[in-house]
């Protein structure tokens, strides 16, 4: 298993059909590819929309004039003001900053986790920071996949489970279990391509942080989402393993078609990625 | 699906939550013993009360009673007659029961009633709790040879034997006369002066028990007879070995104590002698005595009925307190009892003979009217001590509260993952409320189980107590039962059930409404 850990791309070319099978980036490109794990889309994304789409025109993902500061006793610390970003289809964008220089907020607001003061985030050419909290849930359910810096898994489920639970959050009860064998098999299959095929009973405390970033990534992706947002994946990880981290990113991005945006505090992390933006005094930069 | 599953997993790793249902574990338990234990109680109260008294009572307010009988039941059956199964007249009236015991006078103040003894029966379970079983049968104020109970035939198995009722009867008496006679040959060869005053036959009227050294053990108080000259010549011819008085039944808590084993001590048997004094009808007041022999004893287990309910023939009572009228040999009576047919309305039969009886000469009541404060008050206390129990229970709720919270405190982060994988608010609370309402299912669950199990081994786990306390938690002398009666509500377990399932419910609402509410960065931030 140590051989996948050090080269994370074989792991996708050995079964680039498998790959390709579960997470249907390369089907349709436009505007939402089709989606087998996934019931009829009935989200907000469905109607494809031809709004206001100035700033994000071409873009898949595009922030407009973002502010966002938070409230500390009588004063508002600004941590954004005014951050303009637009994130192509496939494109593995770095975010890097100094901590607190708004990187995870702004990671956060194009998430959808939380709500901008002013300004915009569109996805796929629509509006989505405005809408209402149960099309946010959706999206991110469904076309939004997220890891975090401290992986954030369920202490209480297997890492099989773990993966599984943004299928179980997106299906009712029966829809799950009527195609549960094949929801398993889907995340089981995921979870061997990032080399985690022998660990699927085990719970999150029995795993080293590598193998936990691994799950956390095979859960952002077992509904098969357009757009990754990962917030410093290699930050609690030792200088190899987030190599080895980054390698599945990248591979993913390559292989997938899958569109990566990344914040880290590390530049020579933030380096593999396609392009790197720069958080200074809260707004964004693009750097060489 | 994840809420049942992250549902399970904290039913399954959270112990501390499980700790915090015990309460509601007990609190149900201990309101299903306590329901089924008062409605055992109050159902065998009721039937008791029941079984005594008939359905319906037209009661004389007046002592002196109301004018025959006959005709009044066919008023009362002319306004109710289609709901009526049996009528019959009684009388009752206040008076003293005096019996000897150890060489002594006792004196016991009792309720006389005279019955019919071919009627009685059929209104009411009066014939039940006699202790001959042939007096079951049909009622008879002869004395019988014997064959009385000596087990208490209303109990179960284990109930202590009574091998002193083997004896009663004929057989009693006549040893009882027969050593009656021998003490007073003693009598006679030590002390000839006062001898004739004790001479069998002789009994004069005036003969007062001056002198207890001639007064043998058990012989009845002499009487004067309420008709000097009817009586004086019956009274010469009577020989205890042969002829009864008139026959009473007395009842069983007057007739013996219980000790506190549960065994019963007879102060006199079925074939012994009593005195009872009783008030005239007319004024003034005269108290009359006269003597009844015992033909059985009346247990209802009614301790209130039994220690003071004296059954008489009720021609009798009515001759002795002079309420014959000596013209028409008619005799008044002070109540008639009527039982219904079966499904009837008491109330309704009441009512309507409200309505046809002048109040001020006699009043209507239906058997719950005339214990309604007992039936109130043992409603009230049921009430009460559910009120009670249930406050135990909404303490718990107060528990579960606590430690719900400290759970989604504990949680904080889990639920920002969960909301950033796109699960909703409500999804979140759904959790927590299936969590509560599992703990609430579980605890009650298992009170419902501890609940029962008690109840059925109630009497079990009542003897181990006295054992270990020291003290009967339950003295058969106290309660005329020797097991605690138990009846078990299905509706009562489910209200119970329910309610405490509820309660749980509840006071996870709360809980899950702030873990719906939590805002998702700051979850992800809680450290």
């Amino acid at each position: 298993m140590n051989d996948h850990l050090i080269d994370g791309v074989p792991i996708v070319r050995e079964t680039p059909a498998a790959a390709g099978k579960t997470h249907g980036l390369k089907g349709p490109p436009l505007p939402v590819p089709s989606r087998r794990s996934m019931p009829p889309d009935d989200g907000p994304l469905a109607r494809p929309a031809r709004g206001n789409a100035s700033a994000a025109a071409g873009g898949q993902l595009a922030a407009v004039g973002l502010t966002k500061s938070y409230r500390k006793g009588p004063v508002d610390i600004p941590v954004l003001r005014g951050v303009d970003l637009g994130v192509r289809r496939g494109e593995f964008l770095a975010v890097v900053g100094s901590s607190g220089s708004g990187k995870s907020t702004l990671l956060h607001l194009l998430g959808t986790l939380d709500a901008p003061d002013r300004g915009e985030v569109h996805f796929e050419g629509r509006r989505i920071d405005d809408l209402p909290g149960r099309d946010r849930d959706a999206l991110r359910n469904r076309h939004f996949g997220m890891i975090f810096q401290f992986y954030h898994l369920l202490p209480e489920l297997s890492t099989l489970e773990n993966v599984l639970a943004p299928v179980m959050i997106g299906q009712s009860i029966w829809g799950y279990l009527r195609h549960r064998a094949k929801h398993r098999a889907a995340a089981t299959r995921l979870l061997e391509l990032v080399g985690l095929g022998h660990r699927l009973k085990h719970k999150p405390r029995e795993l080293s942080g590598g193998e936990m970033q691994r799950a956390a990534i095979a859960r952002a992706l077992v509904t098969s989402p357009q757009l990754l947002l990962a917030d410093e994946p290699t930050g609690n990880l030792d200088q190899k393993t987030g190599l080895e981290i980054m390698e599945i990113l990248r591979s993913l991005n390559r292989q997938e078609n899958l569109t990566i945006v990344m914040v880290s505090h590390d530049q020579a992390i933030a380096e593999r990625a396609d392009r790197v933006i720069r958080l200074v005094d809260g707004r964004a930069e693009e750097q060489g | 699906m994840y809420k049942l599953l992250l549902c399970w997993r904290y039913l399954r790793t959270r112990y501390i939550a499980l700790a915090s249902i015990i309460s509601v574990t007990l609190g149900v338990a201990t309101m299903i013993v306590v329901n089924s234990v008062m409605a055992g109680f109050t159902s065998e109260m009721q039937n008791r009360i029941h079984g005594i008294l008939s359905d319906v009572v037209v009661d004389s307010h007046n002592l002196e009673g109301m004018p025959d009988a006959e005709w009044q039941m066919k008023q009362i059956r002319e306004v109710a007659g289609p709901w009526i199964e049996g009528m019959t007249p009684t009388v009752v009236v206040p008076g003293m029961l005096t019996f000897r015991f150890n060489g002594r006078y006792v004196n016991r103040q009792v309720q006389i009633v005279g019955i019919d003894p071919e009627t009685q029966s059929q209104v009411s379970d009066f014939g039940k709790y006699l202790q001959h079983p042939e007096n079951r049968r049909q009622m008879s104020f002869e004395l019988r040879e014997s064959g009385f109970d000596t087990r208490d035939h209303q109990a179960g198995p284990d109930a202590p034997e009574r091998p002193e009722m083997a004896q009663a009867g004929w057989s009693h008496r006549k040893r009882w006369a027969r050593y009656q006679q021998l003490m007073r040959r003693i009598d006679e060869e030590l002390d000839p002066v006062a001898a004739p005053a004790a001479k069998p036959g002789a009994a004069p009227p005036s003969a007062a028990p001056a002198d207890p050294a001639t007064d043998p053990d058990g012989a009845p108080l002499p009487v004067a007879a309420s008709d000097p000259f009817a009586r004086r010549a019956k009274v010469n011819e009577f020989d205890p070995a042969k002829d009864q008085h008139p026959g009473i039944v007395i009842g069983f808590a007057l007739a013996s104590v219980r000790d506190h084993e549960g065994n019963d001590r007879f102060l006199m048997l079925p074939g012994d002698d009593v005195t009872l004094t009783l008030p005239t009808a007319g004024v003034p007041l005269k108290f009359i005595p006269d003597n009844f022999t015992v033909v059985d004893f009346y247990e209802s287990k009614m301790s209130e009925y039994d220690a003071s309910f004296v059954f008489v023939p009720i021609r009798k009572l009515q001759e002795l307190r002079g309420m014959i009228d000596p013209r028409t040999n008619i005799g008044m009576v002070t109540s008639i009892q009527i039982k219904l047919k079966p499904g009837a309305d008491a109330g309704m039969v009441r009512d309507k003979l409200r309505e046809a009886f002048r109040s001020e000469i006699c009043g209507v009541y239906t058997w719950r009217d005339k214990q309604g404060p007992l039936l109130a008050a043992v409603d009230m206390e049921t009430t009460v001590l559910n009120v009670l129990l249930f406050l135990i229970i909404a303490v718990s709720g107060f528990g579960i509260l606590a430690i719900f919270f400290m759970i989604v405190v504990e949680k904080t982060r889990d639920i920002g993952i969960l909301k950033s994988l796109g699960a909703s608010g409500r999804g979140i609370m759904g959790i927590f409320l299936s969590y509560g309402l599992s703990l609430g299912l579980v605890g009650s669950a298992a009170g419902m189980v501890m609940g029962l199990l008690l109840v059925r081994h109630i009497n079990e786990i009542a003897d181990l107590l006295g054992k270990l306390t020291g003290r009967p938690v339950f003295p058969p002398e106290i309660y005329y039962f020797y097991k605690i009666p138990t009846i078990v509500v299905p509706t009562t377990v489910a209200w119970i059930v329910g309610g405490a399932v509820a309660i749980a419910v509840l006071a996870s609402i709360l809980p899950a409404m702030r873990a719906a509410l939590l805002h998702p960065v700051e979850a992800l931030r809680y450290e």
